[in-house]
């Protein structure tokens, strides 16, 4: 249904381009291709308005709180204000701060979350790249938000700085490895790194059913790699201040914090396609659009975030390295041999 | 007769056209989001955690954010004693702070040294080295003090020339 909708607006666009306004081929792929990419980034932006204010009002919620309330209704415009509080700030740079490094610190996590969106569907054909590598591609790009959050934290020249960004990066570094591993399970059932292939593998049973597990392993480890409570330890208040940016101020700052909120959209959105069916509408309810339904499972996904993130309190750091190494890679390396045993077996059941 | 007075405008136009500077949109939204400092200094910051916390929800008001690094917060509560051994390091932090910033002296050490005001190591008031906004009397003051100050700083931020005009006649 939706391909059909935003196939025909990318081919009318295209045949616009090519025949009313004359561009060759190549630049009528182009002008749609950066079309798209500035549809994303509207997307993710977008997304950050409503995430913000459903944050605000979740954490009120879960602390019996009422949220904020006086501007707009519900508060929905609270986020707004704040976002041009935050332009109108002065931007300080510490004297003694690596000035190149810092000014392009944050803008650079900014750059590896759209462009790990380059692959992510948001619906049946709805994608920049279809890559054929596109999972392989994702969990590369991931990997290079360390990179960025350690240039934030080292070119700050704040003690605090530093070793939040040093837990950052012993964090995810440690946390990416659970994280792919339970991916493996599901691609070893697909035999496909195509996130289309994944989505069009999970017509009759979406994932989670086989690879619960894989799930529950896939979640905690994301909770670490997006930096979100209960393991936030890169900006723990009561230790180290804010982390690897404790330094930005005014606009800087909150570009660290939209690309945070990035992330966090584009792992949801990939559990979503990997264990939750992607755009496939469960029980027949096949009227309401797959984006429609992608979009419900991304919102699920995030509300679980957030519940879990409001409800613990923050645990130590070598607790959480303690938990990733001697429980998390364990059991997923279990739950990758115990699928490969179910793959064979069924295999030679099925001839 | 010529000249148009500023009451002969269109009645249509002065109904449907609002005119407003930048700036006045800005001071508008920066009154609506005052980020607070997380810090305090004595028993006032008890009372600044009750306003934050489920019964009073500070965050209604668009308050909610207290950051915990002075370069991200707007707003500094100095909420308690100011001891002259802390004095130094209250004042680094307003420094820290990005501008436009404001300072809230909360309880009556703040403001004067309060009950302290003999003793030979305690600042008399926190306008003594700092540009103080509002002054919220009370020993602690309660929450909805506090709420008030913040509201009553929100009209400051956002109607400067009243301010100003308020100051002139003492």
């Amino acid at each position: 249904m939706e391909k059909s909708f935003f196939n025909t607006i990318a081919d009318a666009l295209r045949n616009w381009l090519m025949n009313g306004l004359g561009f060759s081929d190549t630049a009528a792929q182009l002008t749609a291709t950066a079309i798209w990419t500035l549809v994303v980034i509207l997307f993710i932006l977008m997304n950050l308005i409503v995430l913000v204010w459903l944050e605000r009002k979740f954490s009120a919620f879960f602390q019996q709180r009422r949220g904020p309330n006086r501007l707009g209704p519900a508060g929905f415009l609270q986020f707004p204000v704040d976002i041009v509080k935050v332009l109108g700030k002065e931007d300080i740079i510490p004297a003694n701060a690596d000035k190149t490094v810092f000014k392009i610190a944050s803008t650079c996590l900014f750059i590896t979350t759209i462009l790990a969106w380059a692959v992510i569907p948001l619906g049946d054909g709805v994608i920049l790249a279809d890559l054929n590598i596109g999972l392989f591609y994702f969990l590369a790009i991931g990997s290079t938000a360390t990179v960025s959050l350690m240039m934030g934290g080292f070119s700050s020249n704040n003690k605090y700085s530093l070793i939040g960004g040093m837990r950052t990066v012993a964090q995810m570094i440690s946390y990416e490895i659970p994280m792919i591993f339970s991916l493996l399970g599901v691609v070893m059932m697909v035999g496909s790194l195509r996130l289309s292939d994944v989505v069009a593998a999970q017509q009759n049973m979406w994932f989670i059913v086989p690879q619960a597990i894989a799930f529950l392993v896939y979640f905690v480890a994301t909770v670490a790699e997006t930096n979100r409570g209960p393991f936030d330890l890169a900006e723990g208040e009561q230790e180290l201040v804010a982390g690897y940016f404790t330094e930005y101020s005014g606009i800087r700052y909150a570009i660290w914090m939209i690309a945070e909120y990035g992330n966090l959209v584009a792992v949801s959105t990939i559990a979503s396609i990997m264990f939750l069916g992607g755009w496939n509408a469960p029980f027949g309810l096949t009227f309401i659009p797959g984006f429609v339904w992608l979009l419900l499972k991304i919102y699920f996904m995030i509300f679980l975030f957030m519940w879990v993130k409001w409800t613990y309190p923050r645990i130590r750091i070598d607790h959480l390295m303690h938990f990733g190494w001697k429980f998390l890679i364990p059991v997923s390396l279990a739950n990758i041999l115990v699928t490969g045993i179910g793959i064979y077996v069924y295999r030679l059941i099925i001839g | 007769m010529d000249v148009i007075k500023p009451n002969q405008v269109d009645e249509v136009v002065r109904n449907n056209v609002v005119l407003s500077t930048v700036d006045a949109a800005f001071n508008w939204c920066r009154s609506r989001s005052l980020w607070p400092l997380t810090f305090g200094l004595a028993c006032c910051a008890i009372e600044m955690m009750a306003t934050a916390d489920t019964r009073y929800d500070l965050a209604r008001f668009g308050s909610e954010v207290f950051r915990p690094s002075p370069r991200q917060c707007d707003l500094m509560i100095i909420a308690g004693t100011i001891t002259k051994k802390m004095q130094p390091v209250v004042k680094r932090l307003y420094e820290q702070m990005a501008e436009p910033k404001y300072v809230l002296a909360m309880g009556s050490c703040a403001i004067s040294g309060g009950p302290f005001v003999d003793s030979y190591n305690v600042v008399l008031g926190g306008d003594t080295f700092l540009p103080v906004d509002v002054y919220v009397p009370g020993c602690p003051p309660r929450p909805e003090a506090l709420i008030y100050g913040i509201l009553q700083l929100r009209e400051k931020v956002a109607n400067p020339k009243k301010i100003e005009g308020l100051r002139k006649h003492g």
